[in-house]
């Protein structure tokens, strides 16, 4: 438990910590949409973990709708950067993420039944909380362009809405 | 088809039409609640038994429309869905997806 929440909690801290490697003390637009861009592709990849490996009904449903929410963010987000003519820039804070997901991806892959569901919903628990700390408290504030901003304040009230979702379903699993 | 392209048949069923809607009290009707960026808009609806809810949600995103222990409409994304309210009550509902999405539908007699 604490292993596990230690990994994800060490990337976002290089999030929210200061601690960051952009040349401002604040993230610009391409390196935002590319750490929110990151985050979903994270969550995409941990979904098609837990629908392969899960048998349970409700964790399996769960983790469909984050592979369909997640993706169709993803592809406004792609849309944006387009329009926009931004190319999102590979950052330090995008990497950590990456990092601490495959970390979490292969301690994952050790577990089955519902020693797996547990962990897989705890873990999307944890890491949706610390996305939205990190969209509330730094991407949102620090994105300057209008469009950008709109789309991660309604990518905010989805993964809100995910954090709940994840809530009740560990309700249900205990 | 003849009643169709006759312009008397068309008038009397007009009028019959328009009669019906001056004499029947309580015609059902049909309430429309917009999704757009996770909010049901209007929140709070007032409705009797008969009447009809037809959700249109504009997100990409699959939403429901869910009463807690009771009905659940899917909606998937760009389409909408509709309930017929049968029976008198109050209902908070919420999404299944998006639990922080919350309604309300009191339904009178
Ligand atoms: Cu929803």
């Amino acid at each position: 438990m604490t292993i596990r929440l230690t990994t994800a909690a060490a990337a976002i801290a290089l999030l929210l910590g200061g601690n960051w490697a952009f040349a401002g003390d604040k993230p610009t637009d391409p390196q935002i949409a590319h750490i929110a861009y990151t985050a979903g592709v994270i969550d995409v990849e941990a979904a098609k973990q837990a629908i392969a490996t899960s048998k349970n009904k409700t964790v399996v449903e769960f983790a469909e709708s984050m592979l369909r929410d997640h993706e169709s963010v993803n592809k406004q987000a792609l849309d944006l950067v387009k329009k926009l003519n931004v190319t999102p820039e590979d950052n330090d804070t995008s990497k950590a993420l990456s990092q601490a997901a495959e970390t979490k991806r292969s301690e994952l892959a050790k577990l089955t039944g519902t020693d797996f569901d547990k962990a897989y919903v705890e873990n999307e628990v944890a890491y949706h909380k610390q996305v939205n700390g990190a969209l509330e408290t730094l991407l949102i504030p620090s994105a300057q362009n209008a469009e950008l901003k709109s789309l991660l304040e309604t990518g905010l009230k989805v993964f809100q809405g995910h954090q709940q979702h994840a809530e009740h379903v560990a309700t249900e699993l205990k | 088809m003849n009643a169709a392209v006759n312009p008397l048949g068309s008038a009397i069923l007009a009028l019959l039409l328009g009669t019906a809607a001056l004499v029947v009290p309580a015609q059902a009707e049909t309430i429309e609640v917009t999704i757009d960026r996770l909010v049901y808009a209007p929140a709070e609806i007032e409705a009797k038994v008969g009447d009809e809810i037809e959700w249109i949600n504009k997100d990409a995103l699959v939403h429901t429309a869910t009463v807690k222990g009771g009905a659940e409409v899917l909606l998937p994304a760009k389409k909408s869905g509709r309930l017929l309210l049968n029976e008198p009550g109050s209902f908070d509902y919420v999404c299944r997806y998006h639990p922080n999405m919350k309604g309300h539908i009191a339904v009178g007699p």
